[in-house]
C-alpha cells in the first residue's frame, strides 16, 4: 500500500535504472512512488541476474585493476554494436560510467575483486559483492531510508499521456486497479523478452522454443503503452540478445546458472545429427552472443553438444549433469538423435582435424581442412570415451526494441518534440547506445547513468 | 538411540544438489570460504560436502543475496542446507560411534546428564562429609567439601575422555574431507586458519554484516559469539592459571579477589553470561528460513549450559563466604561435568570441526586450484 494517489515523480520499475532513478529524484527532494510489477523476492527484473557493471577509469580504483579510458570503452562498443549507436548518448553513458563506482558505493552497494572464471574482466567490470540481487538488496534498503515509497505486484496497465505529457498511469493493486497521478514519469521496467505473445509477433513460432532468462515479469507493459501513446520507438522487435544455455532449463528466469560453455571443445549438431556452424571461430564473450541465434534458425530449436574425455573438465561446471555414453552411438541415442548420422559426422569432423597445439587460451593452430562448416580452432579427434553431450537452447536475455531518449533521459516523440515530462532507463531505452551487439555489463552501466539522468530530471520536471 | 542414516542421506543429496547450481552460478564467491572452496571441485563427495558444511558459519548472506532461493524453483538455500548436513556431520564423526544418536536429541540428553551431575555431587557430599559439611561456612574453601584430590581425579579422567573423543572425531571428519595425513605443520595455513577462527572472518558476509532476522544486515552474533568464545578462553586461563598456583607455588584456594584466576575467571565468567543471553535472543529472532530448526535443542541446550557454569560460578565466588557454598559447589560442579561429558556429543564440536575446515581452506586456498574459467 501506498500513503496517496499523486506522487511528484512516478518510477515505473523495479531494476537498478528504477533505483537510481528514484534515489536521485528523492535526494533531490521529490515525493517518489516506485511502482515494481514483480512481486519483492523477484523484484528488479533483469538486474537479479547480472554481475557487475562495465565502467571507464583513467587510474585503478577500488577492485577495478587498471585504466579503462573512454576512448577505449567506445571503441569496444563500436566494435560490439558494428556503429549502431547513438554517439552522443553513448560517449554520454560512457563520460558518466566513471562516477558509477563511487556514486553506488555511496548508496551502499558493495564491491569485490573479480574472482574464479572472470579475471579477464577486473580492469573494465566492477562485480557486486553477492551479485545483482545483493546490489539490487542494497538499493531498495538505501530507497526505504530515504522514505521512497514502494509497491509490489503493481504492473502498469494504462498511461494517461496528454500531449506528450504524462498526466497518470493506472497501476494494478490487490486484485483492482488505482490511478496515480505524478508530475513526472520515469519508466524503467524494462523489455518485453519475457512476453510471449508479443516474441512470437517478432519471431514467428520458432519463439515458442525460446527458453526466458529472466523473470516472467519482464513483459514490456510500459514500453508497448509508451509507443502506443506516440513515444518513438529505437530498434527492431526481433532484436534480442540470445545465448546457447541448457535446453533443460526452466521456461522463465533459469538466469546465469544456465550458461554452458563447451561449444569450443566439440562439434555442435542439430537434431539431424549435422554441424551447422564453426564452434572454433571466437572466443567467448563474442562466441557465447551468437550461438544463441544460431541454435534458433535450426530444426526445432535445438542443437546438442558432443565432446568427450579430454574437455569434460575444461569449463564452468554446468547445472544439469551431461548425458554420458561410452560410444558416440549410444550417446546419441540417449539425446535422441540418429546414431549413425552423429557418428557420420565426427567420423568425418575427427578425420579432417589436422595436427596442432591444442590451447583454448589463445586462437590456436588446431584446425580442420577440407570440411563444411570448418572448425578454425581448437579442433581435436572426438574419440576418447566416454562421450558427453549438452543440449542446447536459444536463451533470451534481454529485447533491443525500445523508446528514443534525448541526452537528459527524456523522452523523444514520434513526430520529434520531446516529452515535458517523461524520462526513460535502463533496458528500455538501451537500444539508443547499443543497437545490437553485446558488452559484458553495459546494461547495468546504461541503466545507472540514465537512472541518474532521468530522475534529477524528473525531479527538476515535478517542481 | 536410533541414528538417522536416511536423514543424513538426505542432508548429503540436498547439499549436492545446491553445491552443484551454486558451482554454476557462483555469484556468492566474495561472500565467505565456502563458495571459493566449492569452485575448487566439480563434484562433491560426502567427505567434500562435510567439509564445505562445516566451513559455512551461517551468516545467511547468501540465502538474501540468491537469485534462485525459494520462491524460485531452483529452492537454493545453502545456509539451510549446509546447517542440516552440518548436523549430520557430527554424528558421522562421533567417537564412540556409538554414542552419535545422542546429537540427534541433544537437548533431553544434556538436561538429564545435567541434572544427575547435580544430584550426583549432592549425593555425593552427603554421603561422604556430614550433612553439617555441606551446610557449614568454609570462608570460601571448597575442599572442606570435596578434597581436592577427589577433585582433580573425577574432573581429569572426564576431561580426557572429552578431549580424546574430540580428537578421534576430529581425525575422522579430516580424513572424510580427505585431508593429508598426518596433518602438516606448515606455519602459514595455521596461522591463516587460526585468524580467520579468532576474527570470526567469515560471519560477516564479505563485509557488511551477518543477516539475522531479515535481509538487512546486522552483526549482533558476531559479537556475541566473541563473548561466548573468548570468555570460555578466560575461564580456561583462569582454571590454567589456579592450576600453576596450587601445584607449582603450592598455593591452594580460595584466591584473593584481586587474584589472577579471580579475575580472569570473573572476566570470562561474564563473558559467558552475556555471550549466550545475546545469542539465544538473537537465535529466537533468526529468519526461520534460513535455519534448520532440528538443531535447535543442541544449540540451545550448549548455550544454556554455558550460561549456567558461568552463572553458578560466579555466584559461588560471590557466596563462597557463607553457608549457601557446599550446595552451590555441587550445582557448580555437577553442570561443568554435564558440560565436560557433553562436550564431544553437542554443539561444543562445532568450533573443532569449524577450525578444521579453515585448516583445510588455507591450505586449498594457498594451491589456488580452481575449475573451469568463463
Amino acid at each position: 500500500m501506498f500513503s496517496g494517489d499523486s506522487f511528484d515523480v512516478l518510477v515505473a520499475g523495479g531494476g537498478n535504472a528504477a533505483l537510481c532513478a528514484a534515489i536521485t529524484a528523492r535526494r533531490s527532494g521529490a515525493r517518489v512512488l516506485v511502482a515494481e510489477g514483480a512481486p519483492k523476492f523477484y523484484r528488479g527484473g533483469n538486474t537479479r541476474h547480472t554481475r557487475n557493471l562495465r565502467c571507464a577509469h583513467e587510474r585503478a580504483i577500488g577492485h577495478l585493476t587498471g585504466p579503462y579510458p573512454e576512448a577505449e570503452f567506445w571503441d569496444d562498443l563500436l566494435r560490439v554494436t558494428g556503429g549502431q549507436t547513438d554517439e552522443p548518448l553513448a560517449r554520454l553513458a560512457i563520460r558518466r560510467s566513471a562516477e558509477l563506482y563511487d556514486w553506488l558505493g555511496a548508496q551502499g552497494v558493495r564491491f569485490q575483486p573479480p574472482l574464479g572464471g572472470t579475471l579477464s574482466l577486473g580492469r573494465t567490470n566492477a562485480f557486486f559483492l553477492g551479485g545483482g540481487r545483493a546490489m539490487l538488496n542494497t538499493l531498495y534498503d538505501t530507497a526505504e531510508r530515504l522514505g521512497i515509497e514502494i509497491v509490489y505486484d503493481a504492473m502498469v496497465d494504462g498511461l494517461e499521456v496528454a500531449d506528450g505529457r504524462f498526466v497518470s498511469a493506472t497501476v494494478a493493486q490487490n486484485g483492482g486497479y488505482r490511478t496515480i497521478a505524478a508530475n513526472a514519469f520515469v519508466a524503467a521496467a524494462g523489455g518485453f523478452e519475457a512476453n510471449l505473445e508479443w516474441l512470437r509477433q517478432a519471431w514467428g513460432p520458432v519463439a515458442d522454443n525460446f527458453l526466458i532468462r529472466g523473470t516472467p515479469y519482464n513483459r514490456g507493459a510500459v514500453l508497448r503503452l509508451l509507443l502506443d501513446r506516440g513515444v518513438a520507438a529505437v530498434g527492431e522487435a526481433n532484436q534480442c540478445h540470445a545465448v546457447a544455455i541448457d535446453a533443460r532449463s526452466p521456461k522463465f528466469d533459469g538466469g546465469i546458472a544456465t550458461r554452458l560453455d563447451c561449444v569450443v571443445f566439440g562439434v555442435v549438431v542439430n537434431r539431424h545429427g549435422e554441424r551447422f556452424y564453426d564452434e572454433g571461430e571466437e572466443f567467448w564473450p563474442k562466441r557465447y552472443a551468437i550461438w544463441g541465434r544460431l541454435v534458433a534458425q535450426q530444426p526445432d530449436q535445438i542443437a546438442y553438444v558432443v565432446i568427450d574425455r579430454k574437455s569434460i573438465d575444461k569449463f564452468m561446471p554446468s547445472i544439469f549433469p551431461p548425458y554420458q555414453a561410452a560410444s558416440l552411438g549410444a550417446l546419441a541415442e540417449k539425446m535422441g538423435l540418429d546414431p549413425s548420422a552423429v557418428e557420420r559426422t565426427v567420423a568425418r569432423f575427427n578425420a579432417a582435424v589436422r595436427p596442432g597445439a591444442f590451447d583454448h587460451t589463445v586462437l590456436d593452430d588446431c584446425r580442420t581442412e577440407g570440411l563444411s562448416p570448418p572448425k578454425s580452432h581448437w579442433a581435436r579427434r572426438i574419440d576418447e570415451p566416454p562421450f558427453y553431450g549438452y543440449p542446447l537452447r536459444p536463451g533470451i536475455t534481454f529485447t533491443y526494441l525500445g523508446v528514443k531518449v534525448d541526452e537528459a533521459a527524456r523522452m523523444v516523440l514520434a513526430d520529434g518534440r520531446l516529452s515535458s515530462n517523461m524520462f526513460a532507463a535502463g533496458e528500455i531505452m538501451a537500444g539508443n547506445v547499443l543497437g545490437k551487439g553485446y558488452l559484458a555489463g553495459i546494461g547495468m552501466t546504461i541503466g545507472a547513468v540514465f537512472g541518474r539522468l532521468a530522475g534529477q530530471g524528473a525531479a527538476d520536471a515535478a517542481r | 538411540m536410533p541414528r538417522d542414516e536416511a536423514g543424513r542421506d538426505a542432508a548429503l543429496k540436498e547439499a549436492d544438489r545446491v553445491m552443484t547450481i551454486c558451482n554454476a552460478c557462483r555469484y556468492c564467491e566474495g561472500l565467505c570460504a565456502v563458495f571459493p572452496a566449492m569452485e575448487m571441485r566439480r563434484a562433491f563427495a560426502a567427505g567434500d560436502l562435510d567439509y564445505l558444511a562445516n566451513l559455512c558459519h551461517q551468516c545467511g548472506a547468501c540465502f538474501y543475496d540468491c537469485q534462485y532461493a525459494p520462491p524460485h524453483e531452483f529452492k537454493v538455500n545453502v545456509p539451510d542446507a549446509l546447517a542440516v548436513l552440518r548436523r549430520h556431520s557430527y554424528a558421522r564423526y562421533a567417537w564412540p560411534y556409538a554414542l552419535s544418536g545422542v546429537f540427534a536429541r541433544n537437548g533431553l540428553a544434556v538436561s538429564l546428564l545435567a541434572a544427575f551431575g547435580v544430584a550426583g555431587f549432592i549425593i555425593g557430599f552427603v554421603a561422604f562429609k556430614d550433612q553439617a559439611v555441606l551446610f557449614g561456612r568454609h570462608a570460601g574453601d571448597f575442599y572442606a567439601v570435596m578434597p581436592h584430590g577427589a577433585m582433580v581425579a573425577l574432573f581429569g579422567a572426564v576431561a580426557l575422555y572429552a578431549v580424546l573423543a574430540l580428537a578421534l572425531g576430529v581425525r575422522a571428519f579430516w580424513q572424510g574431507a580427505q585431508g593429508s595425513f598426518p596433518v602438516k605443520l606448515d606455519g602459514g595455513a595455521w596461522l591463516a586458519a587460526t585468524r580467520d577462527a579468532a576474527h570470526l572472518r567469515y560471519l560477516d558476509s564479505g563485509g557488511g554484516g551477518c543477516m539475522n532476522a531479515d535481509e538487512h544486515p546486522s552483526d549482533p552474533r558476531r559479537l556475541y559469539h566473541h563473548l561466548t568464545f573468548y570468555g570460555f578462553l578466560f575461564c580456561f586461563a583462569s582454571t590454567s592459571v589456579a592450576t600453576a598456583y596450587h601445584y607449582a607455588l603450592g598455593w591452594p584456594a580460595p584466591y584473593p579477589w584481586s587474584s589472577a584466576p579471580v579475575v580472569l575467571g570473573t572476566l570470562g565468567g561474564i563473558g559467558l553470561l552475556v555471550g549466550p543471553a545475546g545469542l539465544l535472543a538473537a537465535k529466537w529472532k533468526r529468519d526461520p528460513q534460513v535455519t534448520t530448526r532440528a538443531a535447535i535443542g543442541m544449540d540451545v541446550a550448549f548455550l544454556v549450559m554455558l550460561f549456567l557454569t558461568s552463572l553458578t560460578g560466579l555466584l559461588l565466588l560471590v557466596l563462597r563466604d557463607t553457608a549457601a557454598m557446599g550446595i552451590l559447589l555441587a550445582v557448580h560442579l555437577g553442570v561443568v561435568l554435564a558440560l565436560f561429558l557433553s562436550m564431544p556429543y553437542g554443539k561444543f564440536v562445532h568450533g573443532f570441526y569449524r577450525f578444521a575446515a579453515l585448516l583445510k581452506y588455507a591450505r586449498e586456498a594457498k594451491s589456488g586450484r580452481v575449475f573451469g574459467q568463463e
